[in-house]
């Protein structure tokens, strides 16, 4: 019986690398917060996740997951749609979720090392 | 690794952010600095922010990718200088009136504390990435 890496890892390779897209997309609105006509934008998550499922599946290697407008809660006069204590929030939740995903990867790199070593 | 891009898109708000607060300096230094004729006086500067997309573009590219910003000009805002009647101003014309800039301070203010968050905001983004990027570099190290 081999252990295959892919499987061992589970979904977090995954949700790692939608997490660092969503940083990006949120790193974007937050730094146009005063840009006018900007409109703030986000991925939805669970989507992503299943896209990138069936990507894997396929393996064809499109990399373009589907952005999502943001709607704000109260529209700005100049168009944009940038509410910065939101995308904070967001950003600071996105974050935390990377820091989760990379725990758990770690626990899966421990419980590898402990079957590979036998203790 | 899309970290880059989120360090060059914080880097390029800080960036505007600065030209911003430095428009605000300007504006707020040179408020009472009076001229004798309309046309020489100081105008209140403000910096124009444009979001370019990662495809270069001013418009949205259809796949992912985030936004920097870019200060596409610094533009003067246009309002009328005030005038005011102090012939005792060695500045005076023959009139008696001397021309101010058209600062308003208060608006300034609120731009400079808009200015500064807007900083922080970026500051802010830079050491979360920071943790996530040194979070994956330690990845594996049990």
């Amino acid at each position: 019986m081999s252990i295959q890496i892919e499987k061992a890892f589970a979904v977090h390779a995954q949700a790692m690398e939608v997490r660092m897209q969503r940083s990006e997309i949120l790193a974007a609105n937050l730094a146009n917060e005063s840009t006018p006509g900007f409109q703030a934008r986000d991925i939805d998550f669970s989507s992503a996740m299943r896209q990138l499922e069936q990507r894997s599946a396929r393996s064809d290697g499109a990399r373009t997951l589907e952005l999502k407008y943001r709607v704000p809660h109260q529209a700005s006069q100049d168009g944009n749609t940038v509410e910065l204590a939101v995308e904070q929030a967001e950003f600071a939740r996105n974050a935390m979720d990377f820091q989760t995903s990379l725990t758990f990867l770690t626990m899966k790199f421990s419980g590898l090392k402990k079957a590979i070593e036998g203790q | 690794m899309s970290f880059d891009s989120i360090y060059r898109i914080a880097g390029s708000a800080m960036n505007a952010q600065t030209v911003r607060l430095n428009t605000v300096a300007s504006n707020l230094a040179n408020a009472e600095s009076a001229s004798s004729s309309a046309a020489d006086v100081y105008k209140a500067r403000k910096p124009v922010f444009a979001a370019i997309y990662e495809n270069g573009q001013l418009t949205r590219s259809v796949g992912m990718g985030g936004a920097h910003v870019q200060v596409l000009d610094v533009v003067t805002t246009g309002r009328e200088p005030q005038r005011r009647y102090e012939p005792s101003n060695p500045l005076a014309d023959n009139r008696g009136y001397v021309y101010y800039p058209d600062v308003n301070s208060i608006e300034e203010m609120t731009d400079m504390m808009s200015a500064t968050r807007s900083f922080e905001t970026s500051v802010e983004v830079l050491n979360k990435v920071k943790s996530m990027q040194q979070g994956l570099l330690r990845l594996g190290e049990i």
